[in-house]
């Protein structure tokens, strides 16, 4: 290593490690692609792609939300039942008072962002650990399901047009040969939204700084209580949209459905390389990290390979993404 | 380059002679590089038996990272080290240990909710019959605290123990390790003159069994009191090894930066007629502030002296919002402000800079341009939340240049620079935020002598523009320096008020005029 290439190496350090993990997780995912078009035809089939995007919509969209509260140095426990009490509450507007849909896709993505407000309220004001907080909000959402729904299904079978919301493909009409269903487009509209909340907007920017430093920024005359709340509340008005897309994928709303799906969402984002201590972390990353579980889950069943099996697959890939994180940090 | 990697041992052409003082320690031509740095080229140290040498450079000059390589928290890329004249390769902080090196870090590594016994015994408690023999582990630690003439309960929580104290219990276990070599990363920061007597103490008694002890210290007061030799590392090389005693300050300095610092006098602009900027009445919380007034005028610097705990930061961080407060009224430019958190502060115009720049300065994750522009995001914030990078950038660069901080580019994580500079990415913050008053605690802690008058002339910069300052400071020198005016605090209570060329033992009187026992005795009375 000579003298003048010190600085420069220095300097684009950090940036090249960022984008380092993500090319990893990347070759990953394409790694895994190819190696599941080898071993079986039917994996690299339009349908089966689409299949794949499909199931990945939903944890995508959790796993984007939680992205968020894990770069502040939180953690969301909630995101999972907080989903299925948004479809609950859908349910309810649209089948029991058997309102216009527009209104229930609202009131669900409202429904998330109130619990969000009062988690992150219970966090910032309150000062309980996010973990506890958020674990207390998702046995609290659980209940709350059951008992709204009656601890029964609510179907959408009067709503004709709901199972469209993520089933049906507004691309497919314009270009046949690739119908996306729009599951998939309001996924990939939700990450954008996301990554330009976190990258170009003031609540971005002290989404990482909070996670950074979160004293500093105290003491720096920000109003740091606001702002987690903000984050709090943004991850659960998304999680709203993800209580739409499973509801209308099942054209019901499952009360008992939605706890472990949590754990899914964080496996997505360490996969991609989101730090849990905070301060770091890409949608971008998690997006791929939440592809490659859906892919795994789908290249395994082709395979047939057991369902259990494929769960040891998905433990061994988490940890192998953060051993992946750790030995590049040592040898940077 | 391939040189460096050559195995280079002196050590097979040099059989160690019966040369009567073998240095407990050699290590030469020590190369070191991190990815994109150079951390050491060819460093040289020698410790002797019963010796105090002191390590000194200025920040990033490679003596901290010297020593992990001789504690086994590096490993070396080219270079010998030798232990009493034998050739060793120290590989992990446990082998360190065995070979008897034991090493003291600045950031004190001890369980705080564990008894100081067992600290000490940490991994290697005594056992019996497989259970742990709490007795036994006692007795151990009680024979250590007694060789080393200290008194110390074994049972204690070192949760409960001051600062000092808990120093002596990081000593008693590198001593129960039976080290010959004792590595102190400097071990006075948070310590009061009385404590850093204790520590003397101790350190001569070690010397005196012939434990060799590496004092690293940026304190030139302390090196002259405490070490033999000084040893001065710059960029990564070895200057020289000079003895301490006669060699003067100023020369000692000058190996450190390379040139001579010439110590320029303080202009100070009469502020006698300026307006009042801050003022402060009547400030109380607890036993921790009693009843503190001052005033600080625009372009004035007030210097607050006082020993560790006096309650100089905890006025400041009552003023500036970050801590609760059970009385008193602040009033900024005439008028009264209702301060309840830092962010009322900030918008009084109340800047702090904290003595902790990595806990509560900085964003340490983020880099330069967002951490100055931290506390004014809201000012760059275009429709829809969305920021305008390009005047952050502006702004930033800006900054960069008029305090001339040194980072490759704006978009460098704060983390990566030296301290001096990163105190200037903080000042650079309340500048951007228009503060006038600034409050800084412990300016130059951990900052280099280079650094270090480069930050006074910065803040006699900023008074001579109209800023009021505040500089709370430990080191009387420095106070007396930057200060127009100086007030001293002992135990929560302002005690004095002091012009500028006031002397050192004024200061250090009212620093120790007690009125608590008086106060006591008085609440007593009223009690009974």
């Amino acid at each position: 290593m000579t003298d003048t290439a010190a600085p420069a190496a220095q300097k684009s350090g950090p940036r090249i490690s960022g984008a380092f993990h993500r090319l990893l997780a990347f070759s990953g995912l394409i790694a895994l692609v190819v190696a599941f078009s080898l071993a079986s035809p039917n994996f690299m089939q339009t349908q089966n792609i689409l299949a794949i995007l499909q199931a990945t919509s939903v944890n995508g969209v959790l796993a984007i939300a939680a992205t968020l509260v894990i770069i502040t140095g939180g953690i969301d426990l909630s995101v999972g039942t907080l989903m299925t009490f948004c479809a609950v509450i859908a349910g309810v507007i649209l089948t029991y008072l058997g309102l216009p849909l527009p209104l229930g896709v609202v009131g669900a993505i409202l429904a998330g962002t109130v619990c969000g407000l009062i988690s992150g309220t219970i966090i910032a004001k309150l000062k309980v650990p996010p973990f506890i907080a958020t674990l207390g909000m998702m046995l609290i959402l659980k209940g709350l399901s059951l008992v709204i729904s009656g601890t029964r299904p609510i179907y959408f079978n009067d709503t004709p047009g709901f199972n469209q919301i993520a089933l049906g493909s507004v691309v497919g009409q314009i270009i046949p040969a690739v119908p996306v269903p729009n599951g998939v487009m309001i996924l990939f509209a939700v990450a954008l939204i996301a990554a330009f909340v976190l990258g170009k907007t003031a609540l971005g920017r002290y989404t990482f700084a909070l996670g950074s430093n979160e004293e500093a920024v105290r003491l720096s005359g920000v109003n740091v209580d606001r702002w987690k709340i903000g984050v709090y509340a943004l991850a659960g008005g998304i999680v709203g949209v993800a209580g739409v897309l499973i509801a209308s994928r099942l054209n019901s709303a499952q009360p008992a459905l939605g706890q472990g799906y949590e754990l899914d969402a964080i496996a997505a984002v360490v996969i991609g390389g989101t730090s849990l201590s905070g301060g770091r972390g890409t949608v971008l990353g998690t997006l791929i990290g939440a592809l490659i579980i859906s892919v795994l889950a789908n290249g395994l069943r082709i395979l047939s390979v057991a369902q259990e099996w494929q769960t040891v697959v998905t433990g061994c890939i988490i940890i192998l993404a953060v051993y992946a994180d750790i030995l590049r940090r040592r040898t940077l | 380059m391939a040189g460096h990697f050559a195995p280079a041992s002196p050590a097979d052409a040099a059989v160690p002679l019966a040369n009567p003082p073998v240095p407990l320690v050699e290590m030469t031509d020590i190369d070191k590089s991190f990815p994109g740095v150079r951390a050491l080229s060819r460093a040289r140290f020698e410790l002797k038996p019963g010796e105090v040498h002191a390590l000194m450079g200025e920040n990033g000059a490679g003596k901290s990272t010297l020593m992990k390589i001789l504690s086994g928290v590096y490993t070396r890329d080219a270079g010998s080290v030798l232990l009493d004249g034998q050739p060793v390769d120290i590989t992990s902080p446990r082998q360190a240990q065995s070979l008897g090196v034991g090493i003291i870090h600045q950031e004190l590594a001890l369980m705080r909710d564990l008894t100081a016994a067992q600290n000490i015994f940490i991994g290697r408690e005594p056992r019996r019959f497989g259970i742990l023999d709490e007795g036994q582990l006692n007795r151990d630690a009680a024979a250590i605290f007694a060789s080393m003439n200290l008194k110390l309960e074994p049972t204690v929580k070192v949760e409960t123990l001051t600062i000092a104290k808990q120093q002596m219990v990081e000593i008693a276990k590198a001593l129960s390790y039976r080290s010959r070599v004792l590595i102190m990363d400097e071990p006075t920061a948070a310590l009061n003159d009385a404590e850093i007597a204790e520590l003397f103490t101790i350190i001569n008694r070690l010397k005196a069994e012939g434990v060799g002890v590496v004092y690293i210290s940026h304190k030139m007061d302390e090196i002259k009191r405490i070490s033999d030799r000084v040893t001065v590392m710059r960029d990564g090389e070895y200057v020289g090894t000079v003895p301490a005693a006669d060699t003067p300050i100023e020369t000692i300095i000058s190996m450190m930066v390379g040139r001579t610092l010439s110590n320029e006098a303080l202009v100070i602009p009469n502020t006698a007629d300026a307006p009042v900027a801050l003022e402060v009445k009547n400030l109380n919380r607890g036993r921790e502030i009693r009843d503190v007034s001052f005033a600080v005028k625009k372009g004035e610097i007030l210097g607050f002296a006082g020993l560790m705990g006096a309650g100089r930061t905890e006025v400041a961080r009552a003023i500036f919002g970050a801590d609760r407060r059970e009385s008193g009224e602040i009033w900024v430019h005439g008028k009264r402000v209702g301060i309840a958190s830092p962010k009322d502060a900030v918008e009084a115009g109340i800047g702090y800079l904290s003595e902790d720049r990595k806990h509560f300065g900085l964003a340490t994750g983020l880099d330069v341009r967002n951490n100055i522009a931290l506390a004014s995001l809201d000012r760059f914030t275009g429709l829809g939340g969305v920021l305008d990078e390009a005047s952050m950038q502006k702004e930033a660069v800006g900054y960069i240049g008029q305090l001339s901080i040194k980072t490759p580019s704006d978009t460098q994580e704060a983390r990566l620079l030296s301290g001096g500079n990163q105190q200037k990415v903080v000042i650079a913050k309340w500048l951007l935020r228009d503060c006038d008053i600034l409050i800084f605690d412990e300016p130059t802690r951990g900052i280099d002598v280079g650094a270090k008058s480069e930050i006074y002339k910065l803040l006699n910069a900023l008074a001579a523009e109209g800023k009021a300052i505040i500089v709370i400071s430990s080191e009387l020198p420095e106070v007396l320096r930057l200060s127009h005016r100086i007030a001293v605090m002992c135990e929560g209570r302002l005690t004095g008020m002091l012009p500028g060329g006031a002397s050192q033992e004024e200061i250090m009187r009212l620093a120790t005029q007690r009125q608590s026992s008086v106060a006591e005795s008085a609440t007593q009375r009223r009690t009974a």
